[in-house]
């Protein structure tokens, strides 16, 4: 299974080659709320794509006069950009299917409009926009965008969700059921989000600090990472930018939204990975950590890593510092981030990182590193309702 | 490798929740707004772990459970499940409390369980499976995305069994918003009435069905499952046409081998008519029956026509009421269900007996 | 606040009923001395979010850590005395 392409659009760029920029200047995307309108807009720091709707919607090409939420249009954007990368002039030149996810889905729009919406003087005036706060919406409005239609398919399992629709989608290649798949997520900022994560007192105040002692939660934060999956036969003649050579995906059983402190999800779904892959341990370079910022998490995910690596945990850091938690759309961000560093050498710094945490023996990448060659990349992501998901990209 | 069924829930607008009963005693509604007939959820949860969940979450509970319980299973080794609009009463609580309260003393719970997922999770936390866990949600296709990934893991061999569900409800609010934009008929319909109907708008529904799907033989297995396809706003009715008869040649057969076929009709004028097409041209002679009038039309009805397929390998009966026409054939070895949702996402299932 | 402690007990028990969802029990099932967490009545960490949402929107009081937390919400009697101790 072969990655012919990457788009990515986040907090730190509209685009791989920013995106990358970003970390080399060490440049951490996170900061001051301006295009939603809330309550709580002081209160916290959030990693938001820099550009307006109108912005998104000329960076993307759109110009007709459907209904786009942000989730789509930045998942228009990131698609796009993969579909380039790969070289692909004609969609329909073999099966093609798209498996985005996301989690904030149009949230955007019917936080403003629903009481409007329920209104019965508003008869037959919002037609456009009610099924914009489906899941499936963003995702066809993708698929439209690119001419896909071969398989057409959203996965929603929380912070998880893409990571899984990456996996679904090789799998969908694995059976024969198509020859390439675009798959990843995207999610965007919304009033309800933020208020339903300050409701369980998870976000914090300032830039986060993965696998920090003094973590104080997670910053939210908004974009979409998509790549391009193909088979064995129709990436002969292509540039392969590497290949998802391992994946793995658990259930932790433990709590609605609280992670086990053994992390007995996260153990499974990255030993699951290793064991798709035939990677020993010892041959991971790099951790491209969940570390969302939470106490709960990077206990529960270092504890895990432990677990798996002993004392040789590998070369490790959370990019959430730069790009915010990207929910829906981390996996795929973090998918496409995992593919630049194979294709850069290069491992990210855990920025804001000062104090180890006492109860690991481990601290992540303080700096930007290059290892020649980076070979193996673990991506982990893990979600409410104990979805816990692990993918591995590997060198060509 | 083949896909067996080996059980089955389903708590829908009739009365399903006891296996050993296939559409007995019929509801014939004359509303444009369908609820469940649900069971009492004391049966199936402790009242200090139901108290934070809200109905669409009990009800898929309550189903898996009804399915585990028929098909002998403790723990499944994989839970998929697939819902196009989630748990909306969580979603619309916490909504209007931040609208409302002005996002002040907002209370988590509501939040946690509009989380799409909450539901799979649920079932897993209940059961203490730490298995794989997938939630679909991509509209129409949601209950058939999970239905596909579960004959994966089972041809993967990474799974002797697996949980697969769809589920959807249809809350007050929702019906109102869906009001006002045309989905439903004007006034209030006879359901039996729906068919072959001339005007817009159909009747709102809500279910939970769950299957336990299975690779191994055995005694339990009450049906195959032999395909499964999406079609995704098929260009014309060649493509439909096409499709089905890919599914039929990839299993061997012919139009003339399936005995029955089950239509998703709604009743919506504007979406009907490649049913009707593929009926009068297509499966010309085979026993044609339809089952949007039992469940009210929404995106993952196509659980309530499975159960329904199953039910007919099981019992080899038909419901009268479930007829379009005669019944020709004597006995159900082959069904195909054809379901579509608004003309976009379009369905067929083989599903024939062991 | 014009209210003794036992009455406030009382006040406060409708209250946690409601806000936890605990519809099953009545008044009478909560023992105002028992434990809230762990053995008590068994609440979790999303319970004792809803207790400070509780804290907050019916008596205007914010507990400002964990720390604080855990010995307010160690019994409704404790909850009881913070809230005559602190609203203002």
């Amino acid at each position: 299974m072969y990655v012919t392409g990457i788009g990515i659009i986040s907090a730190i760029g509209n685009n791989a080659h920013e995106t990358i920029h970003s970390i080399k200047e060490g440049k951490s995307g996170i900061g001051v709320l301006n295009h939603i309108s809330t309550k709580h807009k002081n209160d916290i720091v959030v990693g938001e794509v820099k550009s307006s709707n109108e912005e998104l919607k000329k960076i993307g090409g759109i110009s007709d006069s459907k209904i786009y939420s942000r989730t789509s249009l930045l998942g228009i954007i990131a698609a796009k950009e993969a579909i380039t990368d790969a070289g692909i002039n004609n969609i329909k030149e073999c099966s093609t299917g798209i498996i985005s996810a996301t989690s904030v889905g149009g949230m955007g729009i019917i936080e403003d409009l629903y009481l409007d919406y329920l209104n019965p003087d508003n008869k037959g005036k919002y037609s456009e926009y009610v099924d914009t706060n489906e899941c499936g919406d963003s995702t066809e409005k993708i698929a439209d965008h690119l001419g896909i239609k071969d398989y057409v398919s959203t996965i929603s399992t929380a912070c998880s969700s893409s990571a899984n629709s990456i996996m679904f989608g090789a799998r969908l290649i694995k059976h024969g059921l198509l020859d390439r798949v675009i798959v990843g997520g995207t999610d965007s900022l919304s009033r309800f989000t933020i208020n339903g994560f300050i409701s369980l007192k998870l976000l914090d105040r300032e830039i986060c600090k993965p696998f920090d002692a003094e973590r104080k939660g997670l910053n939210l934060g908004e974009g979409a990472g998509f790549i391009v999956l193909e088979s064995e036969k129709t990436s002969e003649d292509k540039k392969r930018l590497c290949e998802l050579s391992g994946y793995g995906n658990s259930n932790d059983a433990f709590h609605q939204t609280g992670s086990s402190p053994e992390g007995t999800g996260a153990y499974a779904a990255m030993k699951k990975a290793l064991t798709v892959s035939g990677i020993e341990p010892d041959k991971i370079d790099y951790i491209n950590a969940h570390g969302t910022g939470t106490e709960q998490n990077d206990l529960s995910e270092g504890i895990a890593i432990e677990r798996l690596f002993w004392k040789n945990v590998p070369c490790i850091s959370s990019t959430k510092a730069f790009t915010g938690h990207t929910l829906g759309a981390s996996g795929g961000i973090e998918a496409v981030l995992s593919v630049l560093s194979i294709r850069h050498n290069m491992i990210y710094p855990s920025l804001n990182f000062h104090n180890p945490m006492p109860e690991l023996g481990f601290i992540p990448e303080k700096k930007i590193i290059t290892v020649n060659p980076v070979c193996n990349v673990l991506s982990n992501s893990f979600g409410f309702g104990g979805n816990t998901s692990a993918l591995i990209f590997s060198r060509t | 490798m083949e896909t067996y069924i080996c059980g089955t829930g389903l708590i829908s607008p009739q009365k399903t929740f006891f296996n050993n009963d296939f559409l007995s005693e019929i509801v014939e509604y004359e509303s444009n707004f369908l609820c469940c007939i649900e069971p009492d959820y004391k049966d199936f949860l402790e009242p200090s772990i139901a108290r934070r969940m809200g109905r669409t979450v009990k009800m898929s509970i309550a189903t898996a459970k009804i399915c585990l319980k028929d098909a002998g299973i403790e723990i499944p080794d994989a839970i998929v499940t697939g819902s196009a609009l989630g748990c909306m009463e969580a979603t619309e609580n916490f909504l209007l409390s931040m609208i409302n309260e002005d996002e002040k003393f907002l209370s988590p719970t509501p939040f946690m369980q509009s989380i799409h997922n909450a539901i799979g999770a649920q079932i897993a936390l209940q059961l203490k499976c730490m298995n794989y866990n997938f939630t679909f949600v991509h509209r129409g296709f949601s209950f058939e995305n999970a239905v596909l990934d579960g004959m994966m893991l089972l041809a993967e061999g990474s799974a002797e069994n697996v949980l697969i569900g769809g589920h959807d409800e249809m809350t007050e609010r929702n019906f109102t918003i869906y009001d006002n934009v045309g989905c439903w008929k004007k006034n209030n319909t006879s359901a039996m009435q729906l068919i072959n109907s001339t005007t817009n708008g159909t009747i709102a529904g809500e279910g939970a069905a769950f299957f336990a799907l299975s690779n191994q033989v055995s005694e339990r297995n009450i049906a195959t499952l032999k395909g499964i396809k999406t079609i995704y706003k098929p260009a014309n009715q060649i493509e439909i046409e096409n499709k089905i008869s890919e599914l039929l040649g990839e299993n061997k057969l012919t139009a003339e081998d399936i005995d029955v076929v089950i239509y998703g009709i709604s009743g919506d004028a504007r979406f009907d008519h490649s049913f009707y097409h593929v009926k009068d041209n297509y499966f010309v002679n085979n026993t044609s029956t339809w089952y949007k009038h039992l469940c009210g039309e929404y995106q993952t009805s196509s659980g309530f026509a499975m159960w329904m397929a199953a039910m007919m390998c099981k019992m080899q009966t038909i419901p009268s009421k479930v007829l379009i026409g005669e019944n020709n054939r004597k006995t159900i070895k082959h069904i195909i269900i054809y379901n579509s949702f608004r003309n976009i996402h379009h369905s067929l299932f083989l599903i024939s007996r062991c | 606040m014009d209210i003794s402690t036992d009455e406030l007990i009382d006040k406060l028990k409708g209250e946690i009923i409601s806000q936890l969802k605990l519809e099953y029990l009545k008044k009478e099932d909560i023992d105002p001395d028992a434990n809230l967490f762990g053995s008590g009545l068994g609440l979790d960490s999303i319970d004792a979010l809803e207790l400070n949402v509780l804290l907050e929107k019916n008596y205007g009081i914010k507990i400002q850590s964990a720390h604080v937390g855990r010995k307010v919400f160690k019994s409704v009697r404790t909850m009881a005395e913070y809230i005559l101790k602190n609203k203002k």
